[in-house]
């Protein structure tokens, strides 16, 4: 790392002496930008439904959190105290649920980004997680998701390519159809399960004929795309990434969502070429009975933060070229309704991890919880766009340069960005 | 007509309609095709009101949930959503019994969702009127709707397929875009039954109440305009994105359809224009004034200015084309087809016809040009294995699992049409253990053993049923390296890599991953996914049902293993 940031300083003082051939602007450009290179792996998770935000990040040195929520607050930390808020840093507090993450935090690995969210006024789950995705608030046609574009604006780095392509697992969605934050023209892959990239025949007599209609024949697109696809598929069965046991002695959790994590993992230590993994997690809609240090959404974060504590645990040091980052489309209400739940709200809560970031503390300025100072009168403001993280994750931390094709209609400046890379 | 010089066969002939204007031959039909005579073939299917059609009829009385006006739904099948929010005003305390109805009301509401998308897939399958049922899915996906758009968005869907496209679809283009611009679907989806004037415009009744108010009263503060359904008005359903309107256009066209609403969408209520959510103010669209005062006929002018639009006649002939004869249609052929557009005003059975009836439609480069989607490679399976209409969700969760939910493309574009869309590694792989399934009697209906064509062939040697696999399937043209490939079994990677290429992956971890995997593709824009409320409410039967469908599948050969080649070959994923 240092030598990377004296790098930076140099190329960029070149600059400024007018000693600037173009092969140092393009340098001092890149390195500006950040760096890129084999190896950097972005982790999007994404809560579907509206993770309510208060309850996972927990203001606790607010009163009107308290006022607002009698029955489901987290209550404040306290020495020696179960089921109580566990303190950042005297103000924040994780969920108690969320324990597996402190360390995580301690170590300077776990940014917390609180009041981000969308500026889109709308509280409907499809619209807000169709902008989130898109990265283009209150525009419906855009006809591809972020990750996508990223992918595209990015390009390959020359040491990522197979046999002079980019990799048939550069992006993989462990999701059963491609999510709307792939779309677009970049290729990606969605599957359920490592497993079920493979030819479901069962008889060798079968797979072999099959693959061999798709070797012969015409040089078009159907070949083509069958001929990638036996190539990816003999790819990943050599690199065998199901070979790799969770390492430094990680334990994922029970449950689908921790399993994912786990493949997506193995998927990096085979090396396949990923750049670039997602998943979705679902339960977080909680309109009645949510719960505070207990409850339904106390057991809906623990597998979460236990899950992201066992994959960083196993992945060790290559967190280094690991980034992972947690969305959901809005936050919920500050009051509790009159079913002991919240309702849809606004500004929500995200998480960036990653060795090598500026974690260890709670990013994003807050806006207060006040009622006067409430988004329409009940919800938490939103202090810092989406975008703003997105932009900066993928500029610092992935070396993502054409960023206002990532982000159409958006200020990708680095004005706007929080310093968490 | 005079006939026009084709390259084809009369076979060829034959399959290309049944492939393009058809969901692919069931067995038979063929002959039956080269019977009638192509064009006259072409003719009853351009005329589907005198044709019979006993098989959609039997696949409706299949869909008991789905009959009905959306009100009649609504109160047979009340979205939980809905009657939660009624109980908590009513301020009741639910009770265990309530409990049990919301779960059961839910299951409904997950069966209507299923029924919604296996009626698409029987229709497709089993209607005599197969042209007719080709425009629908067109059109259908031209005007797309998503099933997830709230909770009353489904009780809507079956009329607007039956009552809103499927009447029109050899109408007017000007009346079909009336008839989804008055649908409850297109307004709640496009949000414009949100869209009201804003603080600085005069509603309708504003305007009458102060006849004279040309100053500008300080009307109460509105919620104001939603240019959603004017944006996509102009740039997905007429104009096209290079259509030459401005956003001033966007805004102004969001201002003529502001009033244009439903009523109570919550009891299923029909398309209501409001003059008090309506601007009446003047406004400018596309150089033309609409002047102030006027109500609902802002949104008609609208209507009639876009469909008159020469760039809506080249956008809406190219797209037909690209659907009907390749990807890459000639300058000249949607040239004759904007002319009988002109001449006709917009009318699309007499534009279909220019299109299909053309040497271009017949030509040797529209042979095979087209690459199915996912829809149409599980229809086409279907109809090639002689299966009857599938009444269970088994079928849609097929297409779901290619990549298609239907109903369930989120964005208004709808789902792409071009080779380049739909080819990827993921949607190959979907494809070929789709054939495997098929072969391995998992769709519903077809079943290598009953198959007629099955039947005649049963006992002959595996040459003489790769030949008739082949015509049966694959309109009996392959290369003679494919015909190969399914007879013997050599093929140019020899032994040793076919062994290789088959072997179980190594797994020295076992963790077993979900039952239902899959895998899918990345076809421009995107499949359904969670929207509203965890479980899926959409996906959730059908997900159920579309996990069976690759589920250990056991080893394939003889006439199973032909068939499961042939539905996953290259050259069955064209047409």
């Amino acid at each position: 790392m240092r030598r990377r940031v004296f790098m930076k300083a140099g190329a960029l003082s070149l600059v400024t002496m007018g000693l600037s051939p173009s092969f140092l602007r393009r340098s001092a450009y890149a390195m500006a930008r950040g760096p890129a290179g084999k190896g950097r792996v972005l982790v999007c998770l994404f809560q579907r439904c509206a993770a309510d935000a208060l309850n996972v990040l927990v203001p606790f040195g607010e009163r009107a959190y308290y006022q607002a929520r009698p029955g489901i607050a987290v209550p404040a930390p306290k020495a020696g105290a179960a089921n109580v808020a566990l303190d950042l840093d005297g103000f924040f507090g994780l969920h108690p649920s969320m324990a597996p993450l402190v360390p995580l935090y301690q170590r300077g690995l776990l940014a917390p980004v609180a009041a981000v969210g969308s500026p889109s006024n709308t509280r409907s789950h499809f619209d807000a997680q169709d902008y989130m995705e898109t990265a283009t608030p209150d525009v419906k046609g855009t006809t591809s998701g972020w990750l996508n574009r990223y992918l595209a604006a990015k390009g390959t780095c020359e040491e990522c390519l197979v046999n002079g392509k980019p990799s048939a697992f550069r992006a993989v969605a462990l999701t059963a159809q491609t999510p709307r934050i792939l779309e677009g023209p970049a290729a990606t892959v969605a599957m359920d399960g490592l497993d079920a990239f493979a030819l479901r025949a069962s008889n060798p007599d079968a797979a072999a004929r099959i693959e061999a209609l798709y070797r012969t024949g015409q040089a078009d697109v159907v070949h083509a795309s069958g001929n990638e696809m036996f190539e990816a598929m003999k790819m990943l069965r050599a690199a065998n990434p199901q070979q790799y046991a969770p390492r430094n002695g990680a334990q994922y959790p029970a449950g689908p969502f921790a399993q994912k994590l786990r493949q997506i993992a193995q998927l990096i230590r085979a090396d396949v070429g990923l750049e670039l993994a997602f998943a979705d997690v679902g339960g977080w809609d909680t309109h009645v009975n949510q719960g505070g240090a207990t409850g339904q959404l106390a057991n809906r974060l623990d597998e979460f933060a236990k899950a992201i504590a066992a994959f960083v645990q196993d992945l060790g040091d290559k967190m280094g070229d690991v980034t992972v980052l947690t969305m959901s489309e809005f936050g919920r209400t500050v009051r509790q309704n009159g079913n002991g739940g919240t309702d849809h709200g606004h500004a929500t809560t995200m998480f960036v991890i990653g060795d090598g970031l500026k974690g260890g503390k709670v990013h994003g300025r807050w806006p207060g919880l006040a009622p006067e100072l409430l988004y329409e009168g009940r919800d938490l403001a939103l202090t810092t766009d989406f975008r703003a993280v997105f932009a900066e994750v993928a500029s610092r931390r992935l070396g993502a340069t054409a960023l206002d094709a990532v982000f159409p209609g958006f200020n990708t400046s680095s004005a706007g960005w929080l310093g968490i890379a | 007509m005079a006939a026009l010089p084709r390259d084809l066969t009369e076979d060829q002939q034959a399959l290309q309609v049944l492939n393009r204007l058809a969901f692919g031959p069931r067995p038979g039909d063929v002959a039956a095709v080269r019977a009638v005579g192509v064009d006259r073939w072409i003719e009853q299917q351009l005329q589907p009101e005198s044709m019979a059609d006993t098989s959609a009829a039997r696949t409706e009385a299949a869909f008991a949930l789905l009959a009905g006006s959306p009100a009649e739904l609504m109160e047979r099948s009340p979205p939980p959503a809905i009657v939660a929010r009624q109980m908590q005003r009513a301020g009741d305390v639910p009770t265990m019994d309530d409990s049990a109805r919301y779960r059961e009301m839910q299951r409904t509401q997950g069966q209507m969702v299923a029924q919604l998308q296996a009626s698409r897939v029987a229709r497709a399958v089993g209607t005599e009127r197969q042209l007719e049922a080709v425009m629908t899915e067109f059109w259908l996906n031209h005007f797309n709707v998503f099933i997830q758009k709230g909770p009353t968005m489904r009780h809507y869907l079956a009329s607007y397929e039956r009552d809103v496209i499927r009447p029109h679809v050899f109408g007017r283009f000007r009346d079909l875009l009336g008839a989804v611009a008055h649908s409850p679907a297109m307004m709640i989806y496009l949000d414009n039954a949100q869209s009201m004037a804003d603080s600085t415009h005069l509603t309708q009744l504003e305007m009458r109440a102060r006849p004279n108010a040309l100053g500008r009263p300080a009307p109460r503060r509105r919620a104001g305009l939603n240019e959603n359904y004017g944006r996509e008005l102009l740039e997905l359903h007429t104009l096209g994105v290079d259509g030459g309107y401005t956003q001033q256009d966007v805004i102004n066209v969001a201002r003529a359809f502001t009033g244009w609403t439903v009523d109570q969408p919550a009891k299923g209520g029909p398309f209501l224009f409001r003059p008090g959510m309506h601007d009446a103010d003047a406004k400018q669209v596309l150089g033309q004034l609409l002047p102030p005062g006027r109500g609902i006929e802002d949104g008609e002018e609208v209507l009639d200015i876009v469909s008159d639009h020469p760039a809506t006649a080249r956008f809406i002939v190219r797209k037909l084309a690209v659907r009907l004869v390749s990807d890459s249609p000639s300058e000249a052929l949607v040239a004759r087809a904007i002319t009988t557009w002109r001449r006709t005003h917009g009318d699309l059975r007499e534009v279909v016809r220019t299109l299909v009836l053309s040497p271009e439609f017949f030509a040797r480069t529209a042979w095979r040009a087209k690459v199915k989607t996912p829809f149409e490679v599980v229809v086409s399976a279907a109809r090639a294995m002689g299966a009857p209409v599938d009444t269970t969700p088994r079928s849609a969760a097929a297409v779901a699992q290619l990549g298609q939910p239907l109903w369930g493309h989120m964005a208004p574009n709808g789902w792409p049409d071009q080779a380049r869309d739909w080819m990827n590694t993921g949607a190959i792989l979907n494809r070929i253990n789709f054939g495997f399934a098929v072969g391995a009697n998992r769709l519903p209906g077809a079943s290598t053993t009953n198959w007629a064509v099955a039947r005649e062939i049963a006992q002959s040697p595996r040459a003489a049923q790769v030949d008739r696999v082949v015509l049966e399937l694959l309109g009996g043209d392959v290369s003679p390296d494919t015909r190969e490939i399914l007879n013997t079994g050599a093929h140019p990677l020899g032994d040793a890599a076919a062994q290789q290429a088959s072997a179980p992956a190594p797994r020295a971890d076992t963790t077993v991953m979900n039952a239902n995997a899959n895998v899918s593709v990345n076809a421009d824009p995107m499949p359904m996914r969670n929207g509203t409320a965890p479980p899926r409410p959409a996906a959730g039967p059908v997900g159920r049902a579309g996990a069976q469908l690759f589920r250990a599948l056991p080893p394939l050969s003889g006439l199973p293993q032909i068939v499961a080649l042939a539905i996953g070959s290259p050259e069955f994923q064209r047409r």
